[in-house]
């Protein structure tokens, strides 16, 4: 399977906004923290993390020159 | 590449004899770190001088309202937090690991000394602090004449060609290295991908017309 967001546990304090926008049913909250559900139909939308009050998601992108 | 090949390569330490390196060398002490850790903050005083041997550090500085500014990015081979150590002060600017970290490190004491018995590393060290000098110039002078889709360019060239390193940057860092906010950064790579200048991948930024991208962040071709 692909690439997903990463999850910082620590900074995570558990609101479930991210879960709430995710159009791919990426996430899931277990216990108190957000967890990824790895799925194909994840297209790096970055919702999740723009919507991320404590900054715990991130969506990081390589940069690649082609050719 | 041995503790001893590391310091040698260092610009602040060209020129020392291999005796003046055997007496210098001992002094460098390893820390590692992982994405996310705080390594130094702003306005603390200034005790060890780092130099990275793995992974990627930002510098920065970060507004009364929370926003940060990204003074610049310090990969394998350059040293943070040079100012303050090598002179007066307290740090200029805060330093976090983006990626996972390893460093050698320098007591300023220590440092200080080197500069007094040895004043080849001074002599160096200007070189050094120069080149800061130099790089902040660049930053203001993007900040100041370019507009956002011209900063992202600058960001997206800069980070781009060195693949060896592993970096990865998120919107949000782009945008505090670009002096803007995530939501414009999103809307600039948006830009760019239907003006065909690169090309969104899943995780991936695909700079696919480099002289485009180069004419937009203000660059000579």
């Amino acid at each position: 399977m692909g690439e997903f967001p990463v999850i910082n546990k620590k900074k995570c304090n558990g609101c479930g906004l991210c879960v709430d926008i995710c159009t791919c049913h990426g996430l899931i909250m277990v216990g108190s923290v957000v967890e990824i559900v790895p799925t194909v139909e994840c297209d790096w939308c970055t919702k999740c993390e723009a919507i991320c009050p404590a900054g715990a998601i991130s969506c990081s992108y390589e940069i690649i020159i082609e050719g | 590449m041995t503790k001893t090949d590391f310091v040698k390569a260092n610009p602040y330490f060209s020129g020392l004899s291999t005796a003046e390196l055997n007496a210098v060398v001992p002094l460098f002490f390893e820390k590692t770190a992982e994405r996310g850790d705080m390594l130094l903050l702003e306005g603390e005083p200034s005790r060890v001088l780092y130099f990275v041997i793995s992974g990627v550090v930002k510098v920065y500085k970060t507004s009364a309202e929370g926003r940060d500014q990204i003074l610049y990015l310090v990969r394998p081979g350059g040293s943070f937090i040079d100012v303050p150590v090598s002179g007066e002060g307290t740090n200029l600017a805060s330093a976090e690991a983006i990626t996972p970290l390893s460093l050698y490190a320098i007591k300023k004491d220590d440092f200080i000394k080197i500069f007094q018995i040895y004043p080849q590393v001074a002599r160096n060290a200007v070189n050094v602090l120069s080149r800061i000098v130099y790089d902040m110039v660049a930053l203001v002078e993007a900040l100041s004449f370019h507009d956002v889709n011209g900063r992202v360019a600058r960001v997206l060239l800069e980070n781009a060609e060195d693949t060896g390193h592993g970096l990865r940057l998120t919107q949000q860092e782009m945008a505090a290295m670009a002096g803007t906010v995530r939501e414009l950064v999103g809307r600039s790579l948006r830009t760019m991908e239907t003006e065909k200048i690169i090309r969104l991948d899943h995780h991936r930024i695909i700079i696919t017309n480099k002289k485009a991208l180069q004419s937009l962040a203000g660059q000579e071709t």
